[in-house]
């Protein structure tokens, strides 16, 4: 199908930055804002996402010679379908405690927008390989994201972070989990709740579109003054 | 040579500024705030001075961060306003953080993350109260008996400090369950509310209740009396209040006529809890309600509506700030629908030509 070579420098920039799933495309704000009330949390949901990604990557564009843009979409979702299925059975085997704690959010990987919008978008125009480091890094752009807002709400919501860590990672990861604030510290329980994951949410969108708008101006001062170059738009 | 100066119209003239609006409405809230520090003692007075103090800090950091004058909008007291709300909607005796917290939220989070003054879709104040309730329900529904200050009971100066910023307080002591907590109390325990303290069904009763609750919720009459001067010298509209008044009244009445054992009477509902303050100082709010006196009119009755349905049915003992924060919500719908017919053209938008008065002229 396409026939340029894929650039594997703009993949991983757009999985990790410029089109991150979360910050950029603002996709997948449903598991975000469920998942994100612990750190552990989001990095189980990230990681699970992530294999996903890189599965349907993989048998979007494997398979994309014979499905009809008619049929795409439903195909599609059966694809991805399957995939979470398997996470999902795979996790609740090996992973049963963390697995009890998404609960009903594996199953909804299926219809988190950033996995069908990549086989639309990615997938189902590009090689195997590179579909596949194109779901690796815009899974670990959803995931980090995932992390730094569960950290920021577990912190202030109850005080501690990475609680639980060992369910995902074994025992000897035990000593991520860590106490922040000790003692009498009460919790700010708004945090907890889903307003605070938009109002988290809301501070990194910001924070990367002032990082961004500082950058274009860097190039265009390093340009001589000229018309700044539009490195990045702006989300909202 | 001088030359005249061109001015272009308008020549109008106003009164109304900005510092004008915000001194009156200050003018207006002193009495019940007086009363009210009198009330709950030395430990009120320092918290209200924390969030006042605290609203102007956040307010001067905010104005710095988004590279606005300080000065002018620093000085123009909507964040004195904003603040004195604040204290207002807590409990008296809340520790200091509550305090600080909720200036915070209600200028960061209420005001100026929309943009700053006049920008905001919800009350700040109530954002803050709101915000506080749900993260710390325990320290947000502690009240009082009032302790009169220079009263026996009444803490002196440090003991007041020691409350407010160590936490030094013997609950158990002076706690007590507001009229609207002891309700929902029985009803969750499924008896008659006939046993609340302070169920009230006269007026002078109602007006003058000398009841535990939060700051604004001591003295109904002057915060009434607060509410008419307002109206008197044209800083806000009959629309609103009289609505939420009308609605919650007539609601109310239906309820407690057909299920005295549920439901209080409709003057325990007007004159308790944060209803009159919400009514006269809080839905009023200039940037949160609807423009037009029909939009003002739905938006009250939505308001009052709220209010008992959520003290009479929900979890929570009492509404008006979740009641006032989800009409700010449709203020836009409101104001969208409801639209005062344009000069010169008919209500669906047609000009109107041809249907002068005839006959005269000549």
């Amino acid at each position: 199908m396409s026939t340029k070579a894929p650039d594997y420098r703009t993949i991983i920039n757009d999985g990790l930055w410029t089109r991150n799933v979360v910050l950029a495309q603002l996709l997948a704000l449903c598991p975000l804002m469920a998942v994100t009330a612990t750190a552990t949390n989001g990095l189980g949901m990230g990681i699970a996402t992530t294999f996903v990604l890189v599965a349907s990557g993989f048998s979007v564009s494997l398979w994309r010679g014979f499905i009809t843009p008619e049929i795409r979409i439903p195909v599609f979702v059966l694809i991805i379908a399957s995939q979470v299925t398997l996470v999902e059975m795979g996790m609740n085997a090996w992973l049963h405690e963390l697995y009890k704690v998404l609960g009903l959010f594996i199953p909804l990987i299926v219809t988190n927008c950033a996995i069908l919008g990549r086989a639309e978008a990615f997938a189902s125009r590009n090689d195997v390989i590179p579909s596949m480091v194109d779901g690796f890094f815009m899974g670990f752009g959803f995931t980090a994201v995932l992390v730094v807002i569960g950290g920021i709400r577990e912190v202030l919501g109850s005080g501690a972070l990475f609680s639980n860590a060992s369910l995902l990672l074994g025992e000897q990861f035990s000593f991520l989990e860590t106490v922040v604030f000790g003692g009498d510290y009460k919790g700010f329980l708004l945090l907890i709740l889903p307003p605070g994951g938009f109002i988290v949410l809301g501070f990194l969108i910001a924070l990367k579109n002032v990082i961004d708008a500082a950058r274009v101006k860097r190039a265009s001062q390093r340009a001589g003054d000229s018309v700044p170059a539009a490195i990045s738009k702006r989300v909202t | 040579m001088n030359r005249a100066k061109i001015i272009s119209a308008p020549f109008m003239h106003s009164i109304d500024s900005v510092p004008r609006t915000m001194l009156l409405v200050m003018l207006a809230l002193a009495p019940a705030t007086a009363f009210s520090l009198y009330q709950f003692g030395w430990p009120a007075i320092i918290l209200f001075f924390i969030i006042i103090g605290s609203s102007l800090l956040f307010e001067a950091l905010s104005l710095l961060l988004a590279r606005k004058p300080v000065t002018p909008f620093l000085l123009d007291g909507s964040a004195v306003l904003t603040g004195w709300l604040v204290a207002m909607a807590l409990p008296p005796w809340a520790p200091w953080w509550i305090g600080v917290l909720g200036g915070f939220i209600a200028i960061v989070f209420g005001k100026h993350i929309y943009g700053g003054l006049g920008q905001n879709i919800f009350n700040p104040a109530m954002v803050a109260r709101i915000a506080l309730l749900i993260s710390f329900p325990l320290e947000m529904t502690f009240f009082m008996q009032p302790q009169p200050l220079f009263a026996e009971q009444s803490p002196n100066f440090s003991q007041a400090l020691d409350i407010i910023f160590m936490g030094g307080i013997d609950i158990d002591a002076l706690t007590s369950a507001s009229i609207l907590t002891q309700i929902k109390i029985l009803h969750f325990d499924g008896q008659s509310i006939g046993g609340a303290n302070g169920l009230v069904s006269d007026l002078p009763t109602a007006m003058l209740g000398v009841l535990p609750g939060g700051m604004g919720e001591a003295s109904a009459l002057l915060l009434v009396l607060g509410g008419v001067f307002l109206l008197a010298v044209r800083i806000i509209s009959w629309h609103t209040p009289f609505a939420m008044f009308a609605s919650m009244a007539l609601i109310a009445s239906i309820a407690h006529f057909f299920n005295p054992a549920y439901h209080p009477g409709m003057l325990t509902h007007l004159f308790s809890g944060g209803f009159v303050l919400g009514a006269f100082f809080i839905a009023t709010d200039y940037v949160t309600q609807p423009v037009s006196n029909t939009g003002r009119l739905i938006f009250g009755a939505g308001v009052g509506a709220l209010t008992f349905f959520i003290r009479a049915y929900s979890i929570f003992p009492e509404g008006v700030g979740f009641a006032i924060l989800l009409m700010n919500a449709m203020t836009p719908f409101i104001d969208h629908y409801i639209k005062p017919r344009i000069f010169g053209r008919s209500k669906s938008g047609e000009p109107l030509t041809g249907q002068l008065p005839q006959g005269g002229g000549k």
